[in-house]
């Protein structure tokens, strides 16, 4: 356990260990691997929602095309943001596993031995 | 047996297994991890039950299906935005928040900045919010068991909301995060039981053709395809349609700034089971959207929800206790009122559970933030702690029954749509910048949380919600037609309160400088990304 580094306050440290893993050639590697998915999807479902929201409003005889019997376009649209929700969660989920999770363990690891334990 | 009787029996038996629960998970440890993180040894997926417990709230169960079978497809917009939503918390803030937290949202606001204004702000907000979203399951909860026994009696609301109040008091002061996490979990199971069950029935009537569940639907209604098309509530002048998309903005980025949300994040082990509780909480949250959207259509087809209708009467609220007495065989069958019953049952359960969350959220962040933080400057004992944040839970719980009785007015979804605005634009820009920009820092934290808080409450004051709005010559605000104070046009305040929030977040933090809180970031991200040094599981 880390307690006896960390004020009772749940404050930073301050200790050396920390700036040799975000010095470290790994860390730096983690943070791009997680920023360049993590951002760049943020930013692709919100205009993808936001594009429904908008043209849910202001594009109405496009989204009230009737597809097959009473189906229209915009219930289509909106179970696409379902489609959507379930299919980043799972991509995250297979880049974390694989691409960022063995980096953050040996980072762990590198951590728990620096600090004698 | 009466409806009424059973109803009642099935009411007794929730009560009693959620107090049974809570009395169990007391003897489980008593140290502050226990009392305020469940000793963070709760799996991923069983959080993730208990996140989907906390957060399908009477308003997801009873709203939006009442909102879709009065107003069509413009309800869908809700299942949507709490849904998408989850994303933002997913890859955004769970696994870094576990990482770099402790027991409540300030923590990792304070984990760099200067202590005292950060906390206070958090707390600040963590109970406003928190407060909102309670008043709003409080309020359903009189009307749903008033409704359902037949009674409009103010008296009999009354009860039921200080029953309610004491419930949830003893839940949170007994069983703390454990004991809530338990009473959600059970939550959980009981209502996607409920609903698969209904779903499955309303299906069935129509053969499992979708197609024909809309059209029948649309022609019951009387509103033909307008029902299934956009723009029914929303759509009727340009700023309906910014009303719109402000709701959208506030439902989407509202969610990873839930308090309430945010603390069932440290209730796990390591990050990884973080991220598998959200997994989790995704599918189960999702499937339990398509499933109102059937509940709601459902209720439009074989229900009547013209304007002098029950459903209508209700605000929608009592589409799906009724929808279940139709499938079960109408009213007067034996099968129709043991639907009913249970359905009710369930959605009591589901305002018990969400009301537990709000109040052990509140009364933790007075207790660690405000009490041992910022009043004792981190030199409380943790049973001193532990004992404050039990205190809190009966102040708080108190207040909410006081506040609860005058808002029985107010409608719900407004109440729980202003908590996520509130979220939006006083918590989540500044946990964002924390998380991901060195140079934030402790005026930009507190000008973006006090900023975002003032703009988006103020907004609503001067809002249709609260004056000045008459519908078919029916004063339809708060406040009496007599007083007219409104000027903002707009019912939902996201889309000046969010941005405002962002904003003043920029500002506070360019227009000072703070080495230490630079400093620290390089810390507080090694530990975020990595989880090295994060606070571990207690073992008993």
């Amino acid at each position: 356990m880390a307690e006896e580094i960390r004020q009772t306050t749940h404050q930073s440290s301050g200790h050396a260990v920390y700036e040799d893993l975000h010095s470290s050639d790994d860390f730096q590697e983690l943070r791009r691997r997680y920023r360049g998915f993590a951002i760049p999807w943020t930013v692709a479902f919100l205009v993808w929602y936001l594009t429904y929201v908008i043209m849910s409003s202001w594009a109405n005889d496009f989204m009230n095309t009737k597809i097959v019997g009473n189906i229209n376009v915009a219930l289509v649209f909106g179970l696409l943001q379902f489609v959507s929700t379930f299919g980043i969660a799972w991509l995250y989920a297979r880049h974390a596993n694989k691409e960022l999770d063995p980096i953050a363990s040996r980072l762990q690891a590198r951590y728990n031995e620096e600090l004698g334990r | 047996m009466n409806t009424q009787t059973l109803t009642s029996i099935l009411f007794l038996s929730v009560v009693a297994l959620t107090v049974g629960i809570t009395i169990w998970a007391s003897r489980q440890g008593s140290g502050a991890t226990d009392y305020y993180a469940g000793g963070r040894s709760f799996s991923g997926f069983q959080n993730g039950l208990a996140i989907g417990g906390d957060y399908m709230s009477a308003a997801s169960f009873l709203g939006i299906s009442g909102a879709i079978a009065l107003y069509g497809y413009d309800g869908f917009l809700y299942s949507i935005g709490f849904l998408v939503a989850w994303l933002v918390a997913l890859l955004l803030v769970a696994e870094l928040l576990r990482n770099s937290g402790r027991y409540t949202m300030a923590d990792q606001l304070a984990y760099r900045m200067r202590q005292r204004p950060v906390r206070t702000a958090a707390a600040t907000s963590t109970v406003v919010v928190s407060i909102f979203y309670l008043l709003a399951q409080m309020v359903g909860a009189g009307s749903l068991v008033a409704l359902l026994l037949g009674v409009d009696s103010g008296a009999l609301k009354n009860t039921v909301i200080v029953g309610v109040g004491v419930l949830m008091i003893f839940y949170v002061v007994v069983g703390g995060m454990k004991g809530t996490t338990w009473v959600q979990i059970v939550k959980a199971v009981l209502l996607m039981t409920g609903t698969v069950l209904i779903t499955f029935l309303v299906l069935w009537q129509f053969s499992f053709n979708i197609s024909d569940l809309l059209g029948a639907a649309a022609s019951n209604t009387g509103k033909g395809d307008a029902f299934l098309q956009p723009g029914l509530k929303y759509g009727v002048s340009l700023t309906s349609k910014i009303d719109f998309l402000s709701l959208g903005l506030a439902l989407v980025l509202g969610t990873a700034g839930l308090p309430h949300i945010l603390i069932r994040f440290y209730t796990v082990p390591t990050s990884r089971d973080a991220r598998s509780s959200v997994l989790w909480a995704i599918g189960l949250i999702g499937a339990f959207y398509l499933m109102t959207l059937v509940l709601g259509f459902g209720a439009a087809a074989l229900l009547d929800t013209g304007a002098d209708s029950e459903v209508a009467a209700s605000g929608g609220n009592l589409a799906s206790p009724l929808l279940a007495e139709a499938v079960g065989g109408g009213a007067g069958s034996t099968g129709g009122a043991i639907l009913l019953a249970l359905i009710s049952a369930v959605a009591f359960a589901t305002i018990l559970a969400v009301v537990a969350g709000l109040t052990l959220t509140s009364a933790s962040s007075v207790a660690h933030d405000l009490y041992a933080n910022v009043i004792k400057k981190g030199r409380a004992t943790e049973r001193s702690e532990v004992r404050v944040a039990r205190i809190s839970a009966f102040v708080i719980g108190g207040i909410s029954i006081a506040l609860a009785i005058p808002a029985q007015k107010l409608n719900i979804a407004f109440l729980v749509a202003l908590a996520f605005a509130v979220a939006a634009s006083a918590n989540l820009p500044s946990i964002i910048y924390n998380l991901f920009w060195k140079r934030f820092n402790t005026r930009g934290a507190t000008w973006s949380i006090y900023g975002g808080l003032i703009s988006s409450v103020g907004l609503v004051v001067f809002s249709p919600v609260v004056s000045g709005k008459v519908v078919d010559g029916v004063n339809a605000s708060l406040l009496p037609a007599s007083i007219d104070i409104s000027w903002f046009p707009l019912e939902n305040p996201g889309i000046v309160s969010i941005p405002l929030g962002f904003l003043l977040g920029y500002l506070g933090t360019v227009t000072s400088r703070e080495p230490s809180a630079e400093e620290a970031y390089d810390e507080l991200e090694v530990r975020a990304l990595t989880g090295a040094g994060a606070e571990g599981a207690v073992s008993h």
